[in-house]
């Protein structure tokens, strides 16, 4: 037996998250400028302006360096499965194998397949089989994330499978349940909107570069243009799938949810916060110190948003510890300690299975099968020991998450303004406008990042929620071997990004060739 | 990024099409299949063999004595776990 200890914990899931942070700067860019890139060739066909195909290759090289960049930083993420997180690997195997099997044969080929056309056939093939070459080495990208954010979904929310107590494996029982869980859909639509923004944030900025060095100036309007328009819609429909994934949450990790809004007594009618202080020195859910310092409040917001229905009940977090409460299925909420129980309950039965398994005792083996498949749901509370583990760190949860919003809403803001100064001819005037178009491009970036903190740290402590908490999926390996590793990626990762930036910075300097 | 051809759309065919892209590379192609190709080598010939060996592959032979690592470790870590 492995005694762990809680820096192992910690320094493995800082390393998964480092990992995932430097792999999200790169992907949401390849969905963005891919898409507008595509859309401005198309453009180029449908008008034969070659003003457009000069536009699109320019922002198809700058999509290259990305992607050359980018590509194959997500395989370390799967790296430390194996290695760091060898038992979730192993408990989740056929269910998370499969999606991320589908995403390398089917998703990544036809990316692969058709980026050679891209980049290689621009006078090879035809100005048709060209375009299609593009959209689909863009479709292909975004299958990519589909079906990772489907294994990223099973996760937050596991369905269509069954605990083998045999193989020690969860084995999928429903593939379509999996493939098209509404937490996996809303998730896929929201992290691609937000690449799309990204992408259309970084094409508006560079073009207000290019207006403040009044150099291209008719390449940066055009773009400008497509980018304000392509940047506003994309933040309208974050803003409608950002409540359709806040929806799922609201049903499936409650507990996220009221982390997300630092609501610790919830309440019929609850409002959302619209900005907040929380108060540092709160410490426990079941401490009396007022959460926060100052709010400003949104009346009964929370609770249409979350259940669709003004007066819907919201459970805090101390109602998700203590339990009691109605769910909305008019059940009653258990409260920690008897999830615990019932966890603890479904390990001793798979402990008593295996034992009653190796001396034959086959009908002592199927009575301790069925306790721990009735009690399986919570299963990862047997490993907590007090109300406090189950918790995530609200602070981050919350500040992340409303920090996201207010970037998402200035964006909706920028995008807005910028479309109607483009309309108005101004924009090749309004220099105060291009130095926020440009300054504004790491906001995006930083949106995106609030958004997987929100979704990864808001679900502590579980790998698989309610299943399977960090430290029963954690590898015992030594603290040092994952602080090496960790100081690796971390060298490795920041010589990528300053190769990204450097390259990029030099190429947008020289220009597109017009 | 893309190659720089003299001859435009000719016969499609795959092999030319990568031989030419290849050997008419920019500079900047070239260089992002440099930052590739070590990325790769860094990755697949350093960390993965060296760092990151698989848990259960290196220390187990078959999926039996897998499961039975695992199982083991669920059930102890129940108490254990500090």
């Amino acid at each position: 037996m492995e005694i762990l200890n809680a820096s192992l914990v910690n320094w493995s899931r800082a390393q998964f998250a480092m990992t995932a942070a430097y792999h999200w700067l790169f992907v949401p860019l390849t969905l963005g400028l891919g898409v507008m890139m595509a859309i401005m060739e198309t453009k180029y066909v449908r008008t034969g302006d070659e003003k457009w195909r000069k536009t699109a290759k320019f922002w198809q090289t700058i999509f290259g360096i990305n992607f050359a960049i980018g590509v194959a930083t997500g395989i370390i993420l799967e790296f430390q499965f194996g290695t760091n997180w060898s038992n979730y690997s192993w408990f989740v195997g056929d269910i998370f194998g499969a999606p991320l099997a589908i995403e390398a044969i089917v998703a990544f080929f036809l990316e692969a397949t058709f980026i050679s056309i891209m980049f290689f056939g621009w006078n090879r093939v035809s100005k048709k089989a060209h375009l299609t070459a593009t959209w689909l080495t863009i479709l292909g990208a975004t299958l990519s994330a589909y079906w990772i954010l489907v294994a990223n979904a099973w996760m937050q929310h596991p369905v269509g499978m069954n605990f083998n107590p045999d193989t020690v494996r969860n084995e999928m029982t429903d593939f379509w349940a999996v493939a098209l869980s509404p937490v996996a859909v809303n998730k896929f639509f929201h992290a691609v909107l937000s690449g799309w923004g990204l992408g259309a944030s970084f094409v508006v900025g560079v073009g207000s570069w290019y207006l403040l060095k009044k150099r291209h100036v008719d390449f940066a309007l055009k773009s400008i243009k497509m980018g304000a328009v392509f940047g506003f819609i994309s933040f309208i429909l974050l803003a409608v799938t950002g409540d359709g994934s806040a929806y799922q949450v609201a049903q499936k990790q409650p507990m996220k949810l009221a982390s997300m809004e630092g609501l610790y007594k919830g309440k019929s009618g609850a409002g959302m916060v619209a900005f907040g202080i929380l108060n540092p020195n709160k410490q426990a859910y079941n401490d009396t110190i007022d959460p926060y310092y100052f709010k400003i409040e949104l009346p009964k917001l929370l609770s249409l948003l979350g259940y669709r229905d003004i007066n819907a009940f919201v459970p805090g977090i101390n109602d998700i510890v203590e339990g009691g409460y109605t769910l909305p299925d008019g059940e009653k909420a258990l409260s920690f300690d008897e999830k615990k129980e019932r966890g603890q309950l479904a390990i001793r039965a798979l402990a008593n299975y295996q034992k009653a398994k190796k001396e034959g005792r086959d009908s002592d083996a199927t009575e301790y099968k069925n306790t721990l498949h009735e009690n399986y749901a919570y299963f990862g509370y047997g490993y907590l020991t007090k109300g406090q583990d189950s918790i995530p760190h609200v602070p981050l949860t919350f500040y992340s998450f409303h920090l996201m919003v207010i970037i998402g809403f200035y964006f909706i803001l920028m995008f807005a303004i910028v479309w109607y100064v483009v309309h108005k001819k101004k924009m090749e005037t309004a220099t105060w406008l291009q130095y926020i178009a440009l300054w504004s491009i790491p906001l995006a970036y930083l949106a995106g990042q609030l958004g997987w903190i929100v979704a990864e740290v808001g679900r502590q402590p579980w790998t698989i929620q309610d299943v399977l908490p960090v430290q029963a999926a954690v590898s015992g390996l030594s603290t040092g071997n994952v602080i090496t590793t960790f100081i690796l990626f971390a060298t490795l990762f920041t010589l990528l990004l300053v190769a990204e930036v450097t390259i990029m910075v030099k190429q947008i300097k020289k220009g597109p060739e017009l | 990024m893309d190659a720089k051809f003299t001859r435009s759309e000719k016969k499609f065919n795959w092999f030319s099409l990568f031989w030419e892209g290849v050997t008419h590379m920019s500079l900047l192609g070239k260089t992002l299949w440099i930052v590739v190709i070590i990325k790769l080598m860094i990755m697949f010939g350093v960390l993965k063999p060296f760092f990151f060996p698989d848990f259960l592959n290196s220390r187990y032979q078959n999926d039996k004595d897998k499961a039975a690592y695992v199982v083991e470790q669920l059930i102890d870590r129940t108490n254990h776990t500090q």
